[in-house]
């Protein structure tokens, strides 16, 4: 499956006190998260962010708290996926854990501005940028994550071992 | 094997593990808050499961917005209870008999030496003070891990960090971690697992170690392990629900690096914000006024932080442009400070004391920040709008600088009063 969107670019340690302000963790509504996406460092992402679209970021992306409410909020913003030079451990796992497709692709980070077209084919591990005509090699997923991510995240996964044994 | 690859080759069951390999890994504890836990309630619910692996294996504590800051708090807190007690969850602890369950856990002996324990809240890493394997992780693992009793780890490199020599008066183990985090930075220890060791321990008390190992997540790391010394057995002893495990790391254990730190060399440490790695030795911070000190928090909310805080505070009042606002970690803490004249101290002083809450620490209630203003706290992070407003600026430090600013009305040490 090829994803494709606008890249959305950020810089680095974006953490999850921005991605989703500790102010608004009383709920755990997606939509309501996603009102508030990011809004302490882009007030635009929120409301003009569409469907597919990228976030792109430097190194140590979703630092900070063990919050799922973090990928949460991206997902139902309606990010595609997240592009970045390195994640924080949590957020890493987190991401997985809920079905979003995250990605460390730290050679294409530079070459990415804001607003460009990015194509993102995972079976191939291919990550295209058609606005400057790049293309970069994605670090193969490691065979367990690959399981969490086609049985739809880790308790599908669970529901399916659950149901085998 | 270090530390850490000892503890979870014995938790997944296995002679020995090698960085890098995916584990499935028994757990001693899961905890949950009252922001995490609902989520992986609803999980639980979801799947249909009518009974948990182990209902005292796992900790329940409503401590972020807790007094109940508004209605949608009261419900994320409702969610938690009625899951208690329906699913019979032994270790709940409702507010009045509550703590920062950071503080609470070992101090209830929930957490012991060897655990391997895992939170939907990243500062779990805190247990690693008593030679546990403890680290956080999201809703969802907690959700299959009260479920299964089970969670899925990679097996992380370690990186020893070798303590020697003894620290001055002021310099407190926030000093030693903050410092630790400005040399290798916010993403420093990514993924990886920070051991200590040296002749150093020696100086450390349990608090100290505590506070250390809180911080690990905030050089990126998955944990920060001491080695099991008198002081962790006294500690232990005292404390421990359980029987526990003494794990020592091999002699030929392989680090991924190592680097050193004379604890005589260090100077109290200020992070200016907004990321914990803006360290500043305090002698090179200058002029910046402050509107709010905060002291507790899962990092410094024990009755040793009180006491340091109030060696600095006795005698003295709380500078005229300040508000000081202090938070022990757990209601043994409030009462010891109670007992000890510590809360006299600082409402003498002009401070606010509180009940045990995570409060202002992630901008949550009791304490919030308006534009403009500036902060000092005890707490563990000042990313921006942490403690409140986007435009408000938090300054970590320890507690005896804490309460020095406060008397200064700006960010200062005990030495300037
Ligand atoms: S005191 Fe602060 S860092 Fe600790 S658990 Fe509470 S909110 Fe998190």
């Amino acid at each position: 499956m090829a994803l494709k969107g606008r890249a959305w670019k950020f810089g680095n340690d974006v953490d999850t006190d921005v991605i989703i302000p500790a102010r608004y963790l009383n709920t755990s509504n997606p939509a309501e998260l996603a009102r508030h996406c990011m809004e302490d460092i882009d007030k635009e992402y929120a409301a003009k962010v569409s469907t597919g679209d990228f976030l792109v970021a430097g190194k140590n992306f979703g630092c900070g708290s063990s919050r799922e409410h973090a990928p949460i909020a991206i997902k139902a913003s309606g990010a595609s996926a997240v592009i970045a030079r390195s994640f924080a451990r949590i957020f890493y796992r987190n991401a997985f854990n809920m079905g979003l497709p995250i990605f460390e692709v730290p050679q294409a980070i530079d070459e990415i501005d804001a607003g460009d077209v990015l194509v993102l084919d995972m079976r191939q591990g291919m990550l295209r940028n058609e606005t400057k005509g790049r293309q970069y090699a994605i670090a193969a997923v490691p065979p367990f994550m690959q399981e969490l991510v086609a049985a739809g995240g880790l308790l599908n996964y669970m529901a399916s071992r659950r149901k085998g044994t | 094997m270090t530390l850490t690859e000892k503890i979870l080759a014995r938790h997944a069951g296995k002679e020995t593990v090698e960085p890098g390999e995916l584990i499935l890994a028994r757990v001693d504890l899961a905890l949950g808050n009252d922001v995490t836990s609902p989520i992986a309630i609803q999980a639980v619910r979801n799947l249909g499961v009518r009974e948990v692996f182990d209902r005292e294996r796992i900790a329940l504590v409503p401590d972020h917005f807790t007094p109940n800051k508004d209605i949608a708090s009261a419900e994320q807190a409702r969610i938690m209870r009625d899951f208690a007690r329906e699913y019979g969850i032994v270790n709940y602890f409702e507010v009045g008999r509550m703590g920062i369950e950071h503080v609470l856990l070992p101090d209830e002996g929930l957490v012991v030496p060897g655990d391997l324990v895992i939170g939907a809240d990243s500062h779990t890493c805190t247990y690693g003070a008593l030679c546990a394997f403890s680290t956080g992780v999201g809703s969802t693992d907690l959700a299959a891990a009260m479920i299964s009793g089970e969670v899925w780890l990679k097996v992380p490199k370690s990186i020893r960090i070798v303590l020697s020599g003894k620290p001055r008066k002021w310099v407190e183990g926030k000093d030693v971690i903050l410092h630790i985090i400005g040399e290798i930075g916010g993403d420093g220890a990514l993924y990886q697992a920070m051991e200590y060791a040296g002749d150093g321990l020696a100086a450390l008390p349990m608090a100290w170690r505590f506070t250390i190992s809180n911080m690990a997540i905030e050089a990126g790391a998955k944990n920060g392990i001491f080695p099991f010394d008198g002081i962790t057995k006294a500690y232990a002893d005292e404390r421990a629900s359980r029987k526990y495990t003494v794990v020592e790391a091999d002699r030929d254990a392989r680090y991924a690096a190592e680097m050193g730190i004379d604890l005589g060399a260090l100077e109290p440490q200020v992070a200016f914000p907004h990321m914990p790695e803006n360290t500043r030795s305090l002698s090179r911070v200058g002029n910046v006024p402050i509107d709010q000190v905060v002291v507790g928090s899962c990092t410094n909310g024990r009755i040793e932080d009180l006491r340091s805080a109030c060696e600095v505070l006795r005698g003295r009042k709380i500078h005229d442009g300040v508000r000081m606002i202090v938070f022990p970690a757990t209601q043994e803490i409030y009462l010891q400070a109670m007992r000890e004249g510590l809360m006299e101290t600082f409402v003498t002083a002009g401070a606010a004391f509180s009940t045990p809450t995570c409060g202002p620490c992630l901008g949550g209630h009791m304490g919030i920040l308006a534009k403009g203003e500036k902060a000092v706290a005890t707490t563990n992070r000042n990313f921006v709008g942490r403690m409140g407003h986007p435009e408000s600026e938090v300054y970590l430090s320890n507690p005896a600088v804490a309460a020095a600013s406060a008397v200064l009305g700006r960010i200062g040490g005990p030495d300037e009063l």
